[in-house]
């Protein structure tokens, strides 16, 4: 008997990341609680082959494991942009950590337990591949978020963020068995080839259950309920992984399922997207101008910036791809940023997260203060900085594929958001100083600086990038 | 009458019987044994269809797993079932509904196998490849080739529960004295006594 063993090349990344986890869980079980440092830094170490090993990769289109497994120029960019923000978030989680004697080695390990399931999302090349990296990437937050369980707030936010994933999971799953059903196919390829550009009304129906799934995963308005309350309840470094890796990847899984799976079929889907876009973008503008809480008003404003990135797709072009891979990258590098900065917030050993404590940071400190009116800048969109070009090219896409509505409710949507960031500025700036923050971290100094000079001088170089998610973006098809 | 419709005979009744004394018993402890009873009858039953595979993974799995958790689950808890059981009548119409619903079902749903055979077997579209290996042979073949990826990740999937069910659940209580057979053996006489001088009249 011959056995027929896959190309395992592609996917050297996740076997990277799956071997050296179940490494670290022998090492961490023998050892103890006393080897969370060690387990901690090699997570990262872990993290960072990963993303060697794709960026020295070879390029090109690769299938394997029977057509479960793509490794595209796509796959290859968000995954890149997937473990770097993993990365990052977990490195400024140490000091955190530390502080609240929460040094657990599991922490690092069910980031890069659940990153390896991002990048099977990322990857999937069929519907079982999708649902299985999207569980393990979506288990391993669950645990993360509840994960100071002596903390009311933290154990309420997993648990809540436990239940709405588990139904949006199933939702998730009905629409992938009536696609299944109806095509007779998980693949995406065969589902392109059963469906011949006509989509009948099962497919239809399994389509917006999917897209339901997807929109839990991306907090796109209707399925947004759940982030607010969980981005403000669970640890902060934990929403700052929450926010830039996880949000990345399913926005990956979902372009490239509506773009590989159902490219014949753009009518059905679009109008889904351009719902989502429109609803979260019109309530990320409203719903954070009375947030005081800053975590609860980052919340508001991913759930925004997800509208904004989905006005890309709503295209259905490669350059509406583009410009979602362009966003998506500018947007994470940004969130990173400011929730380094929200890290960096503790005054007399305690960490605070209203907006009010930001008052007198001008003062007290100018450079840390500067880096944050530049992140809420660009979050704003606010030329020249980078979240200006991101906007730029989503819209420039919408308004090439004929969505004037659309880019100009988008437009009229950031206008209305930008008070809240400016709002943030005055507090900086302008209110009655109070006393000033703890040091900063090194770590924290670092992320924010990286963070703030990318925005800054995106405009003096923007080439690397942009082409890059043009190449990622032609490669979808 | 061949020996394998003896043997289906035999289980089947079986199952029957013990499925229904899961439900009469008295005593819980009794329920969960006819539950067992049930299960392997129902393997022997799978085994008769030659699904081997089936059999062996009920055996293994609700046997030898979950009927034995159930088992420690009805002894380590109280649970008073003759209370549990006061309200019985009152929700016999319910339940009797419900039966009677299912019934039903049943019945429509095995008429079509009589009604229509042609519909039957229009629907099931997708053949069993006809082969000579066991299915259990044949499942060995793909899981580890065709679907490793799936089954894998699937794997990780299990990890990832487990891991967070630990992490979530197990609290290290400080201040409990657990034994240390090292540490007892290591003692020596200096360790453990202290040899103090009294004088006499004064205590310590």
């Amino acid at each position: 008997m011959t056995a027929h063993v896959p190309a395992l090349m592609p996917a050297l990344p996740e076997l990277i990341l799956a071997s050296g986890a179940l490494l670290l869980v022998l090492i961490g079980a023998l050892r103890g609680e006393s080897s969370h440092g060690f387990v901690h830094a090699s997570s990262v170490l872990l993290l960072g082959l990963a993303l060697l090993a794709i960026a020295l990769g070879d390029g090109g289109t690769v299938v394997t494991f029977n057509g479960a497994f793509i490794n595209d120029g796509f796959a290859r960019f968000m995954k890149i942009a997937a473990l770097a923000a993993a990365l990052v978030s977990l490195v400024v989680s140490q000091g955190y950590l530390q502080r609240h004697k929460v040094e657990v080695f599991e922490y690092p390990l069910l980031v890069v337990l659940s990153t390896t399931g991002m990048l099977v999302m990322i990857s999937a090349h069929d519907l079982i591949a999708l649902y299985l990296g999207l569980e393990l990437s979506s288990l391993s937050l669950y645990v993360i978020a509840a994960f100071r369980r002596d903390d009311l707030r933290s154990t309420e936010a997993g648990l809540k963020y436990f239940v709405l994933g588990a139904l949006s999971s199933g939702m998730l799953l009905y629409g992938a068995s009536l696609i299944y059903g109806f095509t007779g196919a998980v693949e995406f390829g065969a589902i392109v080839k059963a469906l011949h550009g006509h989509a009948p009304t099962g497919v239809i129906f399994g389509l917006a259950f999917l897209m339901a799934g997807f929109a839990f995963k991306i907090s796109a308005v209707p399925f947004h309920m759940w982030t607010p309350d969980v981005y403000e309840g669970a640890p902060t470094p934990v929403t700052t992984f929450f926010a830039s890796a996880p949000k990345l990847a399913a926005m990956a899984m979902t372009v490239r399922v509506v773009m590989t799976a159902f490219p014949d079929v753009t009518h059905e889907w679009r109008q889904i997207v351009v719902f989502i876009a429109l609803g979260s973008m019109v309530l990320g503008a409203f719903a954070a101008i009375g947030q005081t809480n800053i975590k609860r008003l980052l919340a508001y404003s991913s759930i925004g910036h997800v509208g904004y990135a989905l006005v890309g797709l709503s295209a259905g072009t490669d350059a509406g791809v583009q410009g979602v891979v362009v966003y998506m990258s500018i947007y994470t590098v940004t969130t990173l940023g400011a929730f380094a900065c929200v890290l960096g917030m503790r005054r007399d050993g305690h960490y605070v997260e209203d907006i009010n404590d930001l008052a007198g940071l001008g003062r007290n400190n100018p450079a840390l203060a500067f880096a944050l009116a530049m992140i809420m800048f660009s979050l704003a969109g606010i030329p020249p900085l980078a979240g200006f070009f991101a906007k730029w090219y989503v819209f420039v896409a919408a308004v090439e594929a004929k969505f004037y509505a659309l880019a100009i409710i988008g437009v009229l949507s950031s206008v209305v958001g930008a008070f809240y960031y400016l709002r943030i500025v005055k507090i900086v700036y302008f209110d009655d100083a109070k006393t000033a923050f703890d040091p900063l971290d090194s770590s924290l100094k670092a992320v924010i600086l990286v963070s703030s000079l990318v925005i800054f001088l995106f405009w003096l170089y923007p080439a690397p990038l942009v082409n890059a998610a043009s190449l990622a973006a032609s490669s979808l098809h | 009458m061949t020996v394998a419709a003896a043997f289906f005979y035999l289980f089947a009744s079986i199952t029957v019987a013990s499925g229904f004394m899961v439900v009469a018993s008295r005593n819980p402890v009794h329920s969960v044994l006819f539950l067992i009873l049930a299960f392997v009858n129902a393997a022997g039953l799978f085994l008769l269809l030659g699904a081997e595979f089936l059999a062996m993974i009920l055996v293994v799995v609700y046997v030898g797993a979950v009927a034995v958790l159930f088992l420690f689950v009805v002894m380590m808890l109280d649970v008073d079932f003759a209370e549990l059981r006061q309200g019985f009548l009152d929700y016999l119409p319910i339940g009797g509904l419900l039966g009677v619903i299912f019934l039903i079902e049943m019945v429509l749903f095995l008429g079509t196998y009589y009604a229509a055979p042609e519909a039957v077997h229009a629907a099931s579209t997708v053949k069993a490849a006809a082969s000579t290996l066991s299915n259990t042979e044949q499942l060995g073949r793909v899981l580890y080739t065709d679907y490793v990826f799936y089954f894998q990740t699937a794997g990780l999937v299990l990890l990832v529960a487990m891991i967070g069910a630990i992490i979530l659940t197990l609290h290290h209580k400080t201040g409990v004295k657990r034994q240390d057979i090292g540490a007892q053996v290591a003692r020596s006489k200096d360790t453990a006594m202290e040899i103090k001088s009294v004088r006499p009249g004064q205590g310590l």
